[in-house]
């Protein structure tokens, strides 16, 4: 047994489990853990099984373009690479975005927030807490009663749950189970009665078909959904509520059909999402494995400007906890090489010395696929990966050398922490009315309780921001772009810069470096690579591993503890696997063979 | 018991006309006539579901998400009642050998029976382990799967031209699936990601006829590719008229002019954006301000810089004659009639010489 230095203990003796695929994540993700003789966790080892090289593909092309290339790094969080990548562009040529566009860009984050959060929340989690067979049992009266109980929402009549009851035998019973095929139902670590079953099956068809309608914000400002269209200098939405032409610009019906969207997610989210969190959550009180990192170290960039270009008005406050300190919240530097570094001598890339980490401006990366002298199996059909060698295509980033958290819990602590008012309050009120204390956030259950506030507090900030646009309307401003420097023409020769923003997920940069109007350098450090970071030179281990330690399994052939600890960092392993780095040299190495 | 959706409908107090009227709406988008609704009631009351298997390569799953983002049929509909999604690790509750378990079972149980969906595609560097599935190369399943599927449907463009990974220098050397697997059906459906209802509509389309769509000579569905977004945008009539956008959020953008001098790609790009529409047919590029990006062609990426006017119509004049017209008179407007002609002529052509482009791994 070895304890790493951020203070967890492993060992790898014992029986090894291996899940892949994980399922219900975005991308492809292997997790292999080993058990002792009661079946706990006590070694945990989480790879990234994909890497398609996006920072190669960008090289040479012009900066007005990435914002398209990133945001197809992921489809599922779809917009949150192109919204730092036109902050990361701006930076570095010192563009001011009108206060219009810094409002709507808000808007558009956040109704991937509200739209992403309820998704993950039902079609990628639900599962691991849901017993969709048990549902089958359930007295659609007292299904009704314990909805009505739970919350105000209109669809809740015994007849209600009673149609859908039908509809999912009919399913069930056709022998064609489709999705729901080969699930762990049955499992112990299940804890549901059948009416809370039923009614959360019930919603997960509602939020399917309620989060294609979140989304058409997204499409209304930026013309689709998934990958809107996004502009370096501002948005591409015109703002027209008076002239000739205002039919097929941002006008009156297009506000209001925001504002009804608008009305519908805050609706959706508190007397849906939020209840049926607080309607489960109790049955879980008692299951608080899966901290991890969590208690230790977190961090946030923050986001939100509530004004434009003012990264000191960020509605979600950044900041980095270490050890715990909660009092202590420390601030974080981007453009400081001392702080954000990237480790890989455990990731399938190679640097010169490995035993140094490297920041982003910095950054080399050029692929090397090998496997230790302990794996098991051959390079093509891999049983179990060696992790005292090179296990996974994603790296290992540190903020001044620690492995720390990143995503909602983060978000929500850290503004807890600073003493956000309205943070706080969300928090402390679910705490009290679920009677336990804060610590009890620190957990998988805590992860998952985090994301369904932060999803409210989101739904507010949407009203909020719409509220300010028609506002800033009002007072005549329709200013949506600003186009200085929108030619080439008028750039400096070099440029660097830094773009960041809070992805669902969790903290995410882009770091550019601009010569000759083009793209010389363009590195990406992203949510799912800190919390699914392989270990580091000095032994420390990232959040997946950490929070799988020490849970036990109820059935090791059915590891549901396992997804659902896993799930409740939603991982999203294209954005966490594309990375690559400036050398043009080994570029081109790799490019044919 | 086999469950049908319109079983299902009817069981849930949905009436027989509700039903009946989305059979008529189905068709309708499909742009097919009024007489082919009764057959696809006649489907849905008779049919069990068929197995689909969808599989991730190399890709980004944004067409995961527009698929669920299906307004008509909704994604719920389509999973519980018209298709058996038994593999689809974006949603699916197994995992693991659990879900392994399944791809060998359809193999057996429904072998040349069942439909493989690709989202993403291969890489074939690095012997395919850049892309890792159940510890082994993602390019061994997708062979596996298609040998003993019916038909194969290539979601996106990944699967259809190999999209973003796939371009230059593609260092993973991602392929489309065309491009390594040779003996079965493949249907294009591409964009990036294609529009929610182009997607249920094929899936529906090949359940309810029992047969698959009509493909032009590139392998798309001649139903939501044969034309090209110029042709139907609404903002086609001030193309015509001279009327164009200069700069970002003018006087012209506002008044909702032309996005051709922004670079917009609708000229040359086939896809039903300017149709069908967005997200329940909310909005779509055009309409929000933005010009195409052309995300449904070959190698859109390297086709120069989105905001980059269509170049390869410089030698006919065509930009010249916007460039005189922009942001002028009336009396230019039959240039720049003259000028689409134009236009849409080497556009014409462009795309029969097109249809016999090389594969992009003949091109590479």
């Amino acid at each position: 047994m070895a304890t790493t230095p951020n203070g967890f203990n492993l060992d790898s003796g014992g029986k090894r489990i291996v899940v892949d695929p994980v399922t219900r994540i975005e991308g492809h993700l292997r997790v292999e853990v080993n058990v002792d003789d009661k079946n706990v966790i006590r070694n945990a080892v989480s790879t990234g099984t994909m890497w398609r090289g996006l920072e190669v593909i960008l090289k040479g092309r012009d900066p007005r373009d990435a914002w398209a290339f990133t945001e197809r790094i992921c489809g599922v969080c779809t917009g949150v690479h192109a919204l730092t990548s036109v902050r990361c562009v701006e930076d570095a040529l010192g563009i001011k975005i009108p206060e219009n566009a810094n409002t709507i860009r808000n808007m558009m984050h956040l109704t991937l927030y509200v739209q992403d959060h309820l998704v993950h929340f039902y079609h990628l989690h639900a599962l691991d807490w849901v017993d969709v067979v048990s549902a089958l049992k359930a007295d659609p009266k007292a299904t009704s009663e314990l909805a009505q109980k739970s919350s105000s929402w209109a669809k809740s009549s015994p007849g209600y749950f009673r149609d859908l009851q039908g509809r999912l035998k009919r399913f069930v019973e056709s022998g064609q189970l489709g999705p729901f095929k080969n699930g762990y139902w049955g499992h112990a670590a299940y804890k549901l009665p059948p009416e809370a079953n039923l009614m959360a099956v019930a919603h997960y068809l509602e939020a399917l078909d309620f989060q294609k309608d979140i989304v058409k914000i997204q499409t209304i400002l930026g013309g689709k959904n998934p990958h809107p269209n996004w502009l370096v200098g501002g948005v591409p939405c015109p703002i027209n509520v008076d002239a000739v032409g205002a039919v097929g610009a941002l006008n009156m019906e297009r506000l209001n059909f925001i504002s009804s969207v608008v009305d519908q997610s805050l609706e959706f989210v508190e007397q849906v999402y939020i209840a049926d969190l607080m309607a489960i959550a109790p049955f879980y009180k008692d299951w608080l494995y899966g901290g991890g990192l969590s208690s230790k170290n977190l961090m946030a960039y923050g986001d939100f400007p509530e004004h434009a270009n003012d990264a000191g008005s960020l509605m979600l406050p950044r900041g980095v906890i270490l050890g715990g300190k909660l009092d202590a919240v420390q601030d974080v530097d981007l453009r400081d090489p001392a702080q954000i570094q990237e480790f890989v001598n455990h990731s399938w890339y190679k640097y010169a010395d490995e035993s140094k980490g490297l920041h982003p401006w910095d950054g080399v990366t050029e692929p090397n696929f090998t496997l230790g002298p302990k794996t098991r199996g051959t390079k093509t059909r891999i049983e179990a990966v060696d992790e005292d060698m090179k296990y996974s295509f994603v790296k290992a980033p540190r903020w001044r050398g620690n492995a720390v958290e990143v995503g909602p819990l983060a978000r929500m602590v850290i503004a807890y922490a600073k003493g956000d008012p309205g943070v706080k309050e969300l928090i402390d009120k679910t705490l009290k009315a679920l009677d336990v204390p804060i610590t009890a956030l620190f957990s998988t259950l805590g992860r998952t309780a985090a994301r369904g506030l932060e999803c409210l507090w989101a739904a507010q900030k949407l009203r909020y921001m719409t509220d300010k646009l028609i506002a800033s309307i009002k007072a005549g401003d329709t200013s949506t772009a600003n186009t200085e420097r929108w030619d080439p023409k008028s750039w400096p020769s070099s440029a660097r810069g830094v773009g960041f923003c809070e992805a669902p997920r969790g903290a995410l940069g882009h770091w550019i470096t601009i010569e000759n109007t083009k793209i010389a350098n363009y590195q990406c450090v992203v949510p799912t690579t800190w919390n699914g970071s392989p270990r580091d030179p000095a032994g420390n281990i990232g959040a997946f591993e950490a929070a799988l330690l020490d849970t036990p399994l109820a059935d090791p052939d059915k590891p549901l503890e396992i997804l659902r600890t896993i799930h409740s960092f939603d991982p999203c392993l294209a954005c966490a696997t594309h990375v690559i780095g400036p050398d043009g040299t080994e570029r081109s190495r790799v490019t044919v063979r | 018991m086999d469950d049908t959706l319109s079983d299902v409908l009817r069981r849930q107090g949905v009436s027989r006309r509700s039903i009946l009227k989305f059979c008529t709406l189905t068709a309708a988008s499909l742009g097919l006539s009024p007489l082919m609704a009764s057959k696809i009631a006649y489907a849905l009351d008779n049919k069990p579901r068929v197995p689909v298997i969808w599989l991730h390569g190399l890709e980004c799953t944004c067409c995961s998400e527009s698929f669920i983002r299906s307004a008509h049929p909704l994604v719920k509909d389509v999973v519980l009642s018209m298709i058996s999604l038994d593999y689809d690790d974006t949603i699916m509750a197994a995992a693991g050998h659990q879900a392994e378990a399944i791809l060998a079972e359809t193999r057996e149980k429904y072998k040349g029976k069942y439909i493989l969906a690709c989202e993403g595609n291969p890489p074939l560097n690095e012997d395919g382990m850049y892309c890792i599935v159940g510890g082994r190369p993602y390019i061994d399943q997708l062979r596996e799967m298609a040998a003993d599927a019916t038909a194969i449907l290539a979601w996106g463009s990944c699967a259809s031209w190999g999209c973003v990974q796939a371009a230059k220098p593609n260092p993973t050397r991602a392929v489309p699936i065309h491009e390594v697997i040779h003996d079965k059906p493949i249907i294009k459906v591409p964009g990036c990601p294609p529009i929610a209802e182009v997607m249920t509509g094929v899936v529906t389309y090949i359940q309810t006829f029992e047969r698959l769509p009509d493909l032009d000579r590139q392998g798309r569905p001649k139903m939501f590719y044969s034309q090209r977004i110029h042709d139907k945008c609404y903002r086609r009539p001030h193309f015509d008229a001279g009327q164009f956008v200069e700069a970002w959020d003018d006087e012209n953008a506002r008044k909702g002019y032309c996005l051709y001098k922004m670079g917009c790609k609708g000229p040359t790009t086939y896809n039903a954006c300017s149709t069908i529409r967005w997200n329940d047919g909310v909005s779509f590029p055009i309409q929000s301000g933005h010009g195409c990006i052309g995300c449904s062609e070959p190698g859109f990426w390297d086709n120069g810089s989105f905001y980059d006017r269509l170049t390869r119509i410089d030698a006919f004049g065509i930009e010249k004659n916007a460039d005189q017209i922009g942001g002028t008179a009336a009396g230019l407007v039959t240039a720049a009639v003259a000028g689409h002609a134009a236009l849409s002529a080497v556009i014409r052509a462009r795309q029969r010489v097109g249809e016999a482009t090389p594969t992009t791994e003949e091109k590479r």
